[in-house]
């Protein structure tokens, strides 16, 4: 049993400098693969969806329709699931957090169609709409057939209802 | 002169307290005669959370029920899974799991030194304590990207991989842990004044705490060599150890069993490295679990539970988790019958109270 067991280590610290960082004033390093926030590479996401559905607390919405991808800072936790689902490897984890304040930070990113995906966007709409027309002219045609033969026009209609391939 | 016997509330809020619980003690002028625990009030419903996300998103949710076992709860979880669903985890991921529990074994106990200095008034050594934790964060940092949820689990592996830089600079950091903690260990172990506060406080007997089923530190500070790590989950099972037990009962006990379990843990991080074998981090998991489960693994506090019921589509049916707090609660009322009021304090620490965790 002694008494001032701890006095050396006490008088040692007190000719070190501080353990403590003086942030901000000296920026911290964090290490590579830090979990600080999530970045994406916008250009390559294909608007699947698939981080949305993952993401344990919801912090990410994907609209396919504007291929916009919006993720709510304040929410994302870091886990790092959507960086490993995400099939196109878009998705990033990389350091340096989200800086607190008084509002929700959201922040949303929209796809910008180059100009090949413009064209072959072009293409599958005209494809589309082609087969939509075919599709249309064959309901038609079957319908007036049937009204020639005097059949349910209903019955004979329904087959080419399906949407062609 | 007749005693006079009065009802003090202890908590939820009180300075020496990490997290909130309530005790009611009943005092006998300054003598506790019994102390009525009390929880409930950071319930969070995790367990019911089952119902609303998949069994891959649990791994992630399970993980932040706590910000100090963070690891353990996601490895029991993973194991748990793994264990329904019959996969075999490559032998790299065991040695990387063990090793990734070790260190946050070591920043727990660590951390628990710094509060039991501060319960009982010294400020500078739970101040040298979290300077020594801050090496075991970093070096957690560095290889998982988080300090205290690292979220590095997946069932069938382990997400990320520790390089040789890494293995090298974990090495060093922890080798200067071992220094540090030799000078500050002195100061709970030898010095006259933190003595007085330890030694012969909170006494629980080896036949009582085996009675009312204490677990961890607190059991193994009453000569019970309970060590759920001696099951052999993950690598330990290739590891050489003995669990640290001490026959004193005491406060002074629980916290010399700590120390030494940090001393332990630096062994077996340095063994899991010279045994660490090369090789693939993670097997693919197809399919949904089907089946029931129970695991047991060691915390840094204790023995933790986990129960998973699947039936067999992605939602999971039931999940349990019991926690060591929750069984050392048992462990503190008893402590506290015939304690000073002064030190119910001190003696609250001493359990490592996690109640974040057991209220889940
Ligand atoms: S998973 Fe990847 S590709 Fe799919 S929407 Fe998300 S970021 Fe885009
Ligand atoms: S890191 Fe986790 S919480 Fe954050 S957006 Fe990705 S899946 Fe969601």
């Amino acid at each position: 049993m002694g008494i001032m067991k701890f006095a050396p280590t006490m008088l040692k610290q007190l000719f070190e400098k501080p353990v403590t960082k003086n942030y901000p004033a000296e920026p911290i390093n964090y290490p590579e693969g830090s979990r600080g926030h999530i970045d994406i590479d916008i250009q390559q996401c294909i608007s699947c969806g698939m981080c949305m559905r993952v993401c344990p607390p919801g912090a990410i919405t994907v609209d396919r329709k504007t291929r916009t991808w919006t993720i709510n800072r304040f929410d994302c936790v870091q886990c790092g699931y959507c960086t490993t689902v995400c099939p196109k490897k878009c998705l990033y984890l990389n350091p340096g957090y989200q800086t607190p304040g008084p509002e929700k930070y959201i922040y949303s990113q929209t796809h910008v169609l180059t100009e090949a995906e413009k064209q072959h966007e072009a293409e599958m709409e005209a494809k589309k709409q082609a087969a939509i027309k075919a599709a249309m002219a064959k309901k038609a045609a079957a319908a007036a057939a049937a009204k020639k033969d005097g059949a349910a026009p209903d019955a004979a209609a329904k087959p080419a209802d399906k949407p062609q391939a | 002169m007749a005693k006079k016997r009065s009802v003090v509330p202890f908590g939820p809020q009180h300075p020496v307290l990490p997290e909130p619980i309530h005790l009611d003690l009943v005092l006998e002028d300054e003598k506790v005669v019994e102390a009525v625990p009390n929880i409930g009030f950071i319930h969070r419903g995790l367990e019911g959370l089952t119902e609303k996300k998949d069994f891959r998103q649990m791994t992630y949710v399970i993980e932040r029920t706590c910000g100090i076992c963070s690891f353990g709860h996601g490895l029991g979880y993973v194991e748990t899974i793994e264990n329904i669903m019959n996969v075999e985890v490559p032998e790299r991921a065991k040695y990387l799991r063990t090793i990734w529990s070790e260190l946050a074994r070591m920043h727990s106990h660590l951390l628990w030194l710094g509060l039991i200095s501060d319960a009982f008034g010294f400020e500078s050594l739970f101040y040298q304590s979290w300077r020594i934790r801050e090496r075991v964060l970093d070096c957690l940092e560095l290889t998982t990207g988080g300090r205290l949820i690292f979220s590095v689990l997946e069932p069938g592996g382990v997400l990320r991989d520790i390089n040789k830089d890494q293995e090298k600079e974990i090495l060093k950091q922890i080798g200067l842990v071992e220094e540090e903690l030799k000078e500050v260990e002195k100061a709970f172990l030898l010095d006259y004044s933190v003595q007085t506060r330890l030694k012969g406080v909170g006494i629980i007997t080896k036949e009582r705490a085996h009675e009312i089923g204490c677990c961890g530190p607190v059991a193994r500070a009453s000569g019970l060599s309970y060590d759920m790590r001696k099951l052999g989950y993950e690598a330990y099972g290739n590891l050489d150890f003995e669990p640290i037990i001490s026959n004193d009962c005491d406060s002074y006990a629980r916290c010399e069993v700590r120390i030494k379990e940090i001393h332990q843990s630096i062994d077996l991080i340095r063994q899991a490295f010279a045994k660490m074998p090369e090789g693939d981090l993670s097997v693919p998991v197809k399919g949904f679990p089907k089946g029931e489960c129970f695991t047991r693994i060691e915390q840094p506090r204790g023995e933790a539970i986990y129960y998973v019921k699947a039936n067999g589509t992605k939602m999971l049916d039931r999940f349990r988790l019991r926690t060591p707090t929750f069984a050392n609660l048992e462990g503190l009322c008893e402590m506290l019958k015939n304690c000073e009021y002064a030190d119910v304090g001190i003696l609250c620490v001493t359990i490592d109270p996690c109640i974040s965790c057991t209220e889940r």
